[in-house]
């Protein structure tokens, strides 16, 4: 086990009757980094994170969390780490500081330190106000904030992150970004599972693209974007007029911004990139503006898996 | 954004004591901010008094006030049967939720989750039964034990709810939905609480049901509930009620434990 992997998993492996959730996933994630994975729907996401947060068997396949073996230490695991699933796992009937109070609890703390704790919980996440409030009173975006708190009262090694800003807004779901990002800084290592490729992209270290149990792309968000082999050359022609013969000559791949003026076309280099502007060059199409860019994620899923991303 | 995260050693692990009393708290909660449970536990069996005192009862027992006397024991073991759904139906509703994920993940007596939920019951059933017991000694009922009695007999009602309260608790781990507890619970609840001796006495039964009343465990248990507050308690009778809890304890227990632990 190296010191530096906060979780190396290997083959592991989860069936449900005839589907194949989870089918033979390598991982590496070193300490302190923020670990995405991401994938459509149904690829299995959810439950690589459960087994690895001990709550569900793998069939098969082994893994070591912050040094502790998931099948030979699960309880050593379970302490190592906090988990915030999918849906809030809270008593709705409760308020806030009444939930944050019985974690606190249940994790030990006496009554006082327990009280204290969900102050300062509730007083950083923004929720100070509403800690006197049932929690089926809760909005999206503070229900979500109360979710993560609870998995901070005391500091967990890695931190589970299921999906963290499904179904939020965007003011909450940049809520949940800067508080992904501020415990990140603190040092805790967090894997997260993300469907938007613009998350992954904004706040992971390193992205593994997993689709129907397997990963099939693993690496920084550049490196991703690098693997497809391509990048995109954009062009806005000076004169709108032109946007029609320019399409001609870039060529069949060549697509127009339904919006603006641009058209891009993907580029295996930058020479291939020249090429395209030097015929437009020799046509008299002048340009306003030309840039070469990475592909987007989304373009990357779409080149690793064939499929459009969900 | 800054985000408190203690560096230090974090507390010792509590003990199950300590937790089981945490979800009791819970528990108390719930009843403070959500009263309205109250009313689905003793709106059933209050209507089920007044009706089989005023409307049934003299037709039962010559008079209202002599059909209390046999009725209230009754009534007071139904309502505690009953009211074990809801345990099924909260723990069902836990799991939905994935609140129990995050028990699961805490440094608790694996039990404990169970322990409180057992304890929220306890609270339950004594307040219940507090009602219904109260609303009988107004209508007139009197326990021939009295205070002795009563204190007695709601001991016993306690370890009924506590034995049958697993029925629903592993029903709660295995059907999916608290609505399909609810349902499968009073499924089962209907037939075995009107196939007994809570309502009326079984002579008046074909032999085949005389026979099945007989052995019915809620018979037994409300055989023992009237000897309690009659003051007639022999032990054979007060072990007999007390069978039929121990055996669901003994097995069920270990399956809830054995169904939590394969989740």
């Amino acid at each position: 086990m190296q010191e530096d992997l906060a979780i190396r998993a290997r083959g592991l492996r989860r069936s449900f009757g005839d589907l194949r959730a989870v089918d033979g996933i390598d991982l590496d994630v070193p300490r302190g980094m923020i670990f995405a994975i991401l994938g459509p729907n149904g690829a299995g996401k959810t439950t690589l994170l459960r087994m690895l947060a001990t709550l569900t068997r793998p069939d098969a396949g082994s893994a070591q969390v912050m040094g502790h073996d998931l099948s030979e230490h699960p309880e050593k695991v379970r302490a190592a780490i906090a988990m915030t699933g999918q849906f809030a796992s809270l008593d709705e009937d409760l308020t806030g500081r009444e939930n944050l109070v019985m974690l606190a609890r249940l994790w030990g703390f006496g009554w006082r330190a327990a009280k204290a704790r969900a102050g300062e919980l509730l007083a950083a996440f923004d929720l100070a106000e509403a800690a006197r409030k049932q929690v089926k009173d809760y909005s999206g975006g503070m229900r979500r904030r109360l979710d993560i708190a609870a998995s901070l009262i005391v500091t967990p090694g890695v931190l589970f992150l299921d999906e963290p800003t499904t179904g939020l807004d965007p003011s909450a779901r940049a809520g949940v970004w800067r508080l992904i990002r501020g415990l990140s800084a603190e040092g805790v290592t967090i894997l997260l599972t993300t469907q938007y490729l613009e998350e992954a992209d904004q706040l992971a270290g390193r992205i593994a693209v997993i689709d129907h149990g397997r990963k099939i792309a693993e690496g920084t968000s550049r490196e991703l974007k690098a693997q497809t082999g391509s990048g995109v050359l954009h062009v806005t022609p000076l004169d709108p007029g032109n946007r029609a013969i320019a399409l001609g000559i870039l060529g069949e791949a060549a697509q127009a911004d339904p919006e603006g003026a641009r058209l891009s076309v993907p580029v295996t280099d930058d020479a291939e990139a020249a090429a395209h502007l030097a015929r437009l060059a020799e046509a008299g199409i002048r340009l306003a503006e030309f840039s070469l860019g990475a592909p987007s994620l989304d373009e990357v899923f779409f080149a690793l898996t064939g499929k459009e991303a969900a | 954004m800054s985000i408190p995260l203690p560096r230090g050693p974090r507390p010792a692990a509590p003990s199950p004591a300590s937790s089981a009393l945490t979800f009791a708290w819970r528990a108390v909660l719930k009843f403070r901010h959500v009263p309205e449970q109250l009313f689905d536990l003793v709106m059933t069996p209050i209507m089920f008094t007044l009706l089989f005192t005023f409307i049934f009862g003299g037709a039962l027992a010559g008079s209202s006030t002599a059909y209390l006397q046999w009725f209230i024991p009754g009534i007071l073991v139904q309502t505690t049967v009953f009211n074990t759904v809801y345990s099924g139906m909260g723990l069902s509703t836990d799991l939905s939720k994935g609140l129990f994920d995050r028990f699961r993940s805490l440094p608790i007596w694996s039990l404990a989750p169970f322990a409180g939920l057992m304890v929220g019951d306890m609270l339950r059933h004594s307040i219940a039964g507090a009602i219904i017991l109260g609303i009988g000694l107004a209508l007139g009922y009197r326990p021939e034990a009295g205070l002795t009695g009563i204190l007695a007999s709601f001991a016993l009602l306690l370890a009924i709810g506590f034995g049958w309260g697993w029925i629903f608790i592993v029903l709660g781990l295995v059907v999916r939905t608290p609505m399909t507890v609810m349902t499968l619970g009073f499924a089962v609840l209907f037939p075995v609480t009107f196939a007994s001796n809570i309502m009326v006495d079984p002579v008046t039964m074909p032999g085949w049901l005389q026979a099945f009343v007989a052995v019915n465990p809620v018979s037994l248990m409300t055989t023992a509930m009237r000897a309690l507050m009659a003051g007639t308690a022999t032990l054979g009778e007060i072990g007999l009620a007390l069978l039929g809890p121990a055996i669901l304890t003994a097995l069920l227990a270990p399956l809830t434990l054995a169904l939590y632990r394969r989740r």
